[in-house]
């Protein structure tokens, strides 16, 4: 008799640790793949895993294998019309016609290219592998000044509002019948003697008042046991515990005057998206705004910051205020982590410049985590450039970058967002 | 007349159940004892498309130690099949004691049935007595020793690192094909007995490897005789083996794992040598058994349609020019061998008298039975490969030469041709021809000592040089030494070919 047995249910990811070890050894290579892969894909397209691909000559797994002789035979099926001691011309190579396909078997590694998926979150993995957000460490060990009080059991003394009633009868009643129990017994006995002493024939009326005092002088002590004593109180007890901030926000700033063309806001905003995608991996809770300025600087919607038109001149203080009031209206730096970042062509009114330093210099980066320049930029530098050189040298949370191909994004936000030592 | 009735219940409907299930593996049973089909015991198990994933990637192993190669096969698999480029095997079955066959849940209850009869039956008495499976594997513990194995590599994982346990499986992988005694019985397997000797032999063998090594000239070696010795002194095609026994600097772990890859090498042995006798055998019994039980009125029709679409699907044969043509099908190949004995025995031509002469009107059941229990792939094909086969499949030869221009066609299926196809369709199947003839030809022990291994070429086919400086690398890790590679071709050349 066979025997018959339902497996659907067992374990399913057999294959899970096998993958892994791939993955793992074909790191290097994933890598660049993930990496051309954010280059060519849309911007609101990070829902899905990716097709990987990598060199097959990586993947291979080499044995000893036959090469071609000078004369080689071979025995195929389906003959339509050849004669024996037909010449047939010589098929191109890689035409997919079988005469130059071996016997044996065609499989993945005939062709030039190994390619597989890989989930969302794997995508995202690798994409973000050793990445991390200067100072966010340091804000999740503690330092942020929030802090959550919590339970931590009983105490025995604290204040009056913190008194647990029940934990403090339930020690009350407890003393009160330890110390109870012996005087009880005590007026038991007492009771005992002078009713003896009432029945017995030599009614001494002297010695049965001596007796009811004592009996009275017993119940006046038991009365006196107090129903509450400091001893039983009990108080509940909570300590502070920090928390981490896990709520951020993250200022988009963008230059939409006429310098700026559809190329320029297109490096920028894949900026801004990697941005997003990495602190949404971080945060519970992320609110963005969206800054877009010319001449005047304006809090707008997704929408209209990536798509819509204006132009005119720039005036890049102009958004560093508003930036500054937001975060002073809305934003306590006690709840909330703030990332700055801003992409600019670097062009902007000369006599703008320095003020834009000093806008940063003390309205904000005494409250940012972060602030990221990028500029995208073919030529040389202008005044803004050379300003924020100098926040960057007395910040280090102040970063810079430049930015003139869209190849060059990935690896400058890894150059940006570099992990940090905790100083 | 109400068994009749019951069976035609019974296949009524496509959806499987496991009453259904356990119902047509008693029918096959009975059926398959009439044809005097012997077999492991089975178990069944059903799993879903996820698992057969899992264990298509596994290579056949019900329990596979890890690595990352096993993982590429997997995402191989996912990705065929996700993009619809690959349907599932529907089954898999495992040559073990009892007999392992795997049935999806997607398929239908014909599919299912159709399995029961190819797998469980068909592929299962092939495991049991076909020669090369008797002689050389173990069913009965492959399972522990494959248990085993995965419970020693993931202590070796832990104790040594992921890396370095990855490397020498690298290394192994590399020569597997080459970890087989292709001549002589391996040694039974048993986990009791490994378990146990695994210690004395770490032991053992570095006390064997010290010996060999020994610097300190030993009083015989004064005689100069010993100079122009080879070591090994017969060329070893079992470079694994001699690995693990003589290899001077692997620590007792790696010799471990040198042999558990061997071990596992030697079971698939058969199995690359009777692909098509054994999907043959399997397709013909299922065509036998699922035909009978029409006969029998146990399946109705729509039952027989569905089937017959289904077997016609595995053994279809793409001729050569057309896209995606992949080789000769194996199922096709050998189900139409397998067949055509049936028909000489039942219905011979006077072609067939002259062509089998000892088949003609015998019984076909002894017939195919003795085929399948006496033969592999290579010497089935030159046996049984009769005329009508060639002229069905139009088999023809083409001979290309690396100088000539144009290619050849040498032979096609007419009277002069049929012998010379056999010939070259049977050698086509050969192992040596598949797999380059390389074996330990010597070991430098007093020099340097170097390696040397000796390719000895058939019709002066040269490696593939592609890779061959991987494997050689792969060698030379698990060696510790210099390796050398020589091929001697047809004249007896002898070429230096690679060096590491």
């Amino acid at each position: 008799m066979s025997q018959i047995i339902d497996k659907r249910h067992n374990n399913r990811h057999k294959s899970a640790v096998n993958r892994r070890r791939f993955l793992d050894r074909f790191k290097k290579q994933i890598r660049k793949s993930v990496a051309d892969a954010v280059v060519n894909r849309s911007i609101t397209d990070f829902e899905h895993g990716e097709k990987i691909t990598i060199p097959a000559k990586d993947t291979t797994e080499p044995i000893f294998k036959h090469g071609v002789g000078k004369t080689n035979t071979i025995v195929l099926p389906g003959n339509k019309d050849f004669s024996r001691g037909d010449k047939i011309p010589r098929p191109q190579e890689n035409n997919g016609d079988a005469t130059t396909t071996q016997a044996s078997d065609a499989n993945e590694t005939s062709e030039d290219n190994f390619d597989f998926e890989i989930s969302r979150e794997e995508f995202l993995d690798i994409f973000f592998d050793d990445l991390e957000l200067p100072n966010l460490l340091k804000k999740q060990l503690g330092l942020s000044k929030i802090v959550r009080s919590v339970r931590a059991g009983f105490t025995s003394d604290g204040v009056p509002t913190n008194l647990n009633i029940v934990r403090t009868m339930r020690n009350a009643l407890a003393r009160r019948i330890a110390m109870r129990a012996p005087k009880k017994r005590e007026l038991k006995q007492a009771e005992q003697e002078l009713e003896a002493l009432r029945h017995s024939h030599a009614k001494n009326p002297s010695l049965i008042k001596q007796q009811q005092e004592k009996i009275t002088k017993i119940s006046g002590n038991i009365k006196r046991i107090p129903f509450v004593d400091p001893f039983d109180l009990k108080y509940n007890r909570r300590v502070s515990q920090p928390i981490a901030a896990s709520k951020a926000v993250v200022f988009c700033i963008m230059d939409v005057s006429g310098s700026m063309d559809e190329a320029k806001k297109d490096l920028a905003k894949r900026f801004f998206i990697l941005l997003y995608i990495f602190l949404t991996k971080t945060y519970e809770t992320i609110e963005i705004v969206f800054i877009r300025h010319h001449t005047a600087a304006k809090e707008v919607s997704e929408q209209d910051f990536f798509y819509s038109r204006e132009t005119g001149g720039t005036v890049v203080s102009s958004a560093l205020d508003l930036m500054a009031d937001i975060i002073h209206d809305r934003y306590p730096t006690n709840e909330w982590n703030i990332y700055g970042a801003q992409a600019s062509d670097g062009d902007n009114w000369n006599n703008d410049s320095p003020h834009c330093k000093e806008i940063l210099m003390s309205k904000i980066m005494p409250y940012v985590q972060y602030f990221a320049y990028v500029e995208i930029m073919p030529r040389h530098h202008q005044s803004l450039w050379e300003e924020y050189n100098q926040v960057k040298a007395v910040f280090p949370n102040f970063a810079m970058q430049h930015i003139t191909h869209m190849k060059e994004i990935y690896p400058i936000f890894r150059e940006l967002f570099k992990r940090q030592q905790v100083s | 007349m109400t068994t009749k009735k019951k069976h035609k219940a019974a296949s009524s409907g496509s959806e499987w159940t496991f009453e259904k299930i356990e119902y047509y593996d008693r029918v096959i049973k009975e059926l398959a004892s009439e044809f005097k089909l012997e077999t492991y015991p089975n178990q069944i198990e059903i799993i879903s498309a996820e698992q057969m994933m899992d264990a298509y990637a596994a290579v056949g192993m019900p329990l596979g130690y890890s690595h990352w190669s096993y993982g590429k096969h997997f995402l191989n698999v996912e990705k065929n099949y996700k993009r619809g480029l690959m349907g599932l095997a529907y089954e898999l079955v495992i040559n073990s004691d009892p007999c392992i066959s795997y049935l999806m849940e997607e398929n239908t209850l014909v599919l299912q049935v159709t399995i029961l009869a190819h797998a469980c039956y068909g592929h299962n008495s092939f495991f049991k007595n076909n020669y090369l499976y008797k002689e050389w594997t173990n069913p009965d513990s492959i399972i522990d020793y494959l248990l085993f194995a995965k419970n020693y590599i993931s202590e070796c994982e832990e104790q040594y690192g992921i890396e370095k346990v990855e490397e020498v499986l690298d290394a192994c992988h590399a020569l597997r094909n080459y970890g087989v005694d292709r001549y002589r019985r391996p040694q039974k397997l048993s986990v009791a007995e490994e378990k146990s000797r695994q210690v004395n032999r770490e032991e053992y063998l570095q006390s064997q490897i010290n010996e060999l090594w020994r610097t300190l000239p030993s009083k015989e070696s004064k005689t100069n005789s010993a100079i122009t010795e080879r070591f090994p002194s017969e060329p070893e095609e079992n470079i694994l083996y001699f690995l693990e026994k003589n290899a001077p600097l692997l620590e007792a772990w790696e010799r471990e794992i040198i042999r558990i890859v061997r071990k596992i090498s030697q079971y698939f042995y058969p199995q690359r040598q009777t692909k098509v006798m054994n999907e043959g055998w399997a397709t013909f019994w299922h065509y036998t058994i699922v035909n009978t039980m029409y006969e029998r009125g146990l399946v109705d029709d729509s039952f027989m349609v569905e089937f017959l679409h289904n077997h016609t699907d595995v053994v279809f044969q793409l001729p050569f020019n057309s896209q995606g043509y992949n080789g000769l099908n194996p199922y096709t190949l050998g189900f139409a061998i397998f067949q055509d004995i049936r028909r000489i025995c039942e219905n011979p031509t006077p072609e067939d008298a002259a062509w089998f002469p000892n088949l003609v009107n015998t019984d076909w059941i002894t017939a195919v039975d003795f085929a399948m229990r006496n033969y592999k792939d290579e010497s089935f094909i030159a046996q049984y490969l009769s005329p009508k086969i060639i002229r069905d499949l139009k088999l023809f030869v083409i001979v290309m030469h690396t100088d000539l221009p144009d290619l050849e066609v040498a032979e096609i299926h007419d009277e002069k041709g049929y012998k010379r196809i056999r010939e070259l369709l049977s050698q086509q199947y050969d192992i040596s021809m598949m797999e380059p003839n390389i074996q330990v030809y010597n070991v430098d022990k007093r020099g340097d000592r170097s390696l040397t291994l000796r390719h000895v070429q058939r019709n002066n086919r040269p490696l593939d040089q592609t890779d061959l400086d991987q494997v050689m690398k792969h060698l030379h890790k698990l060696w510790g030494f210099a390796v050398k590679l020589e091929s001697v071709d047809d004249q007896g050349t002898l070429t230096l070919t690679q060096q590491i």
